[in-house]
């Protein structure tokens, strides 16, 4: 048989993913996100006395310790695998990623395990992130001049 | 290439499993089952080895015999360098022969061990597999701890060990024919779709092994194969139909037997090297000392995947190795 008509029929009895709903689940936890995040802005605002630049930093990080420590507890896994992209796409699906590498590889020593593993899935994240962050700041600075 | 064998029986055998194993519908059958991932040890890789030499101590405890008395080991995983069964090996001191083909090494070993007991060079023989699931989702896929999505077609590696003892002994049941499978690439690349990598390699391997034996596909009660998931199953049934005309009438897939595919978060199923013998061993074989079968045909089916070569763009070479296996009406 030629491999054509045979990926037909593996098409023909491979399952759709469902998108809709998996949409459905990450516009609503993605949003809850960006409410938790606001909420914690605010927060900092209001009690420690900050501007809203440092308060969003704040935020960051505690949204990033959450997500490392949920990790480390073993359930935000399960959390993350059902409101997929609602809370991979945001930071505390980079720091779920980079905490469960380290985790992984803890048996495998300081250096040779957490550090050598730890950027296994985020590597690239941050390689491609600053090349493009290069780029676009770039065109932003030929484009538009460097005072916007 | 196919054997007939005249006087090779499987004579017993054993199995330990890991949580998700004992909570699916065959978790009563099996031997021992741990509550967690680690086995009372340290990693991953060390609980795989020590569910490997626990299931050989087991299984000649069973038999009551001594670990002088067996000849030959021939053992397999999934781990690079097939460290648990190496590290197995070490602790057990039986000549070893250490052998990969995925999740087809189950029945690659026991061919091998039957064609020597056959030929007299050995007595008795145990093969034994061993798969883990965190220690395969290392390897092969993300970190356990990551929650990424994933595609309903990917599969759940099986956690246990399978073994088993092969002489010629006249107990248990018989081995009666096995075929070596020739490896097919049908050019997929995915590596969360295994049941399509496999399902050629499993449908020649089944075509051969008739055609080599002259037998029609009623010849047996039953026909497995390995781990083809449940869209792999659907997938080979077409496939077989198309290209060899044949009719896969009594047949299931072991990776849709060990779980509960509906209940379990397994999504199409079982992999690994040991999905295929646990279920033979603590349900299918059971089920025909009882006479509900009388002969099946094993087709355990592996992927022979590599992330280097998945990473180079290359498609997915898989072979199926068939045993046959038939109880007499007058052995124990």
């Amino acid at each position: 048989m030629e491999q054509k008509k045979y990926n037909e029929i593996v098409k023909k009895h491979t399952p759709k993913e469902d998108s809709l709903k998996n949409g459905f689940w990450a516009f609503i936890s993605g949003g809850i996100m960006g409410m938790i995040g606001q909420f914690l802005i605010t927060f900092y605002v209001r009690i420690l006395d900050v501007t809203t630049t440092e308060a969003t930093s704040f935020m960051i990080i505690t949204l990033i310790f959450l997500g490392c420590l949920f990790t480390c507890l073993g359930f935000f896994d399960n959390i993350v695998n059902f409101c997929k992209a609602g809370l991979f796409v945001p930071i505390t699906g980079f720091a779920h990623a980079m905490m469960s590498a380290a985790l992984e590889y803890k048996k495998e020593g300081m250096v040779t395990g957490i550090g050598a593993s730890m950027f296994k899935l985020t590597g690239s994240v941050i390689i491609f992130g600053v090349v493009s962050a290069y780029i676009f700041g770039m065109l932003r600075y030929l484009l538009f001049g460097g005072n916007i | 290439m196919t054997f007939n064998y005249r006087d090779v029986y499987l004579n017993n055998t054993c199995t330990i499993v890991g949580p998700y194993e004992k909570n699916g519908p065959l978790g009563k059958y099996f031997d021992k089952a741990y509550k967690d991932f680690y086995f009372g040890t340290d990693s991953w890789e060390d609980a795989e080895a020590k569910s490997f030499v626990e299931g050989v101590k087991k299984l000649l405890k069973k038999e009551d015999k001594q670990i002088k008395d067996i000849d030959l080991l021939v053992g397999g995983d999934l781990l690079n360098q097939l460290v648990a069964s190496n590290y197995a090996a070490e602790t057990l001191k039986i000549p070893f022969i250490g052998i990969y083909n995925a999740c087809a090494t189950s029945t690659l070993g026991m061919l091998l061990t039957a064609n020597m007991v056959e030929a007299k060079q050995i007595k008795n023989g145990i093969v034994t597999v061993t798969s883990h699931n965190n220690g395969a989702e290392k390897q092969f896929r993300y970190p356990v701890e990551y929650g990424g999505p994933k595609r309903k077609t990917t599969t759940f590696t099986v956690t246990g060990s399978a073994s088993c003892l092969i002489s010629n002994e006249k107990k248990g049941v018989r081995i009666e024919s096995a075929t070596i499978g020739t490896v097919k690439n049908m050019g997929i690349k995915d590596v969360y779709h295994m049941g399509a990598v496999m399902a050629p390699a499993c449908a020649d391997t089944i075509y051969k092994h008739l055609k080599n034996t002259n037998r029609s596909i009623d010849y047996y009660d039953a026909i497995y194969s390995g781990d083809l998931g449940r869209y792999g199953k659907d997938i080979l049934k077409e496939y077989i139909k198309k290209e060899y005309n044949l009719d896969l009438k009594n047949y299931d897939d072991t990776a849709s037997m060990i779980y509960d595919l509906d209940k379990q978060n397994v999504y199409a199923g079982g992999s690994g090297p040991a999905c295929a013998p646990l279920v033979t061993y603590a349900y299918l074989i059971p089920l025909m000392k009882k006479k509900k079968m009388k002969r099946i045909l094993l087709v355990a089916t592996g992927a022979l995947m590599s992330q280097t070569m998945v990473n180079e763009k290359h498609t997915i070479p898989a072979i199926a190795h068939a045993i046959g296996l038939e109880v007499l009406d007058d052995i124990s």
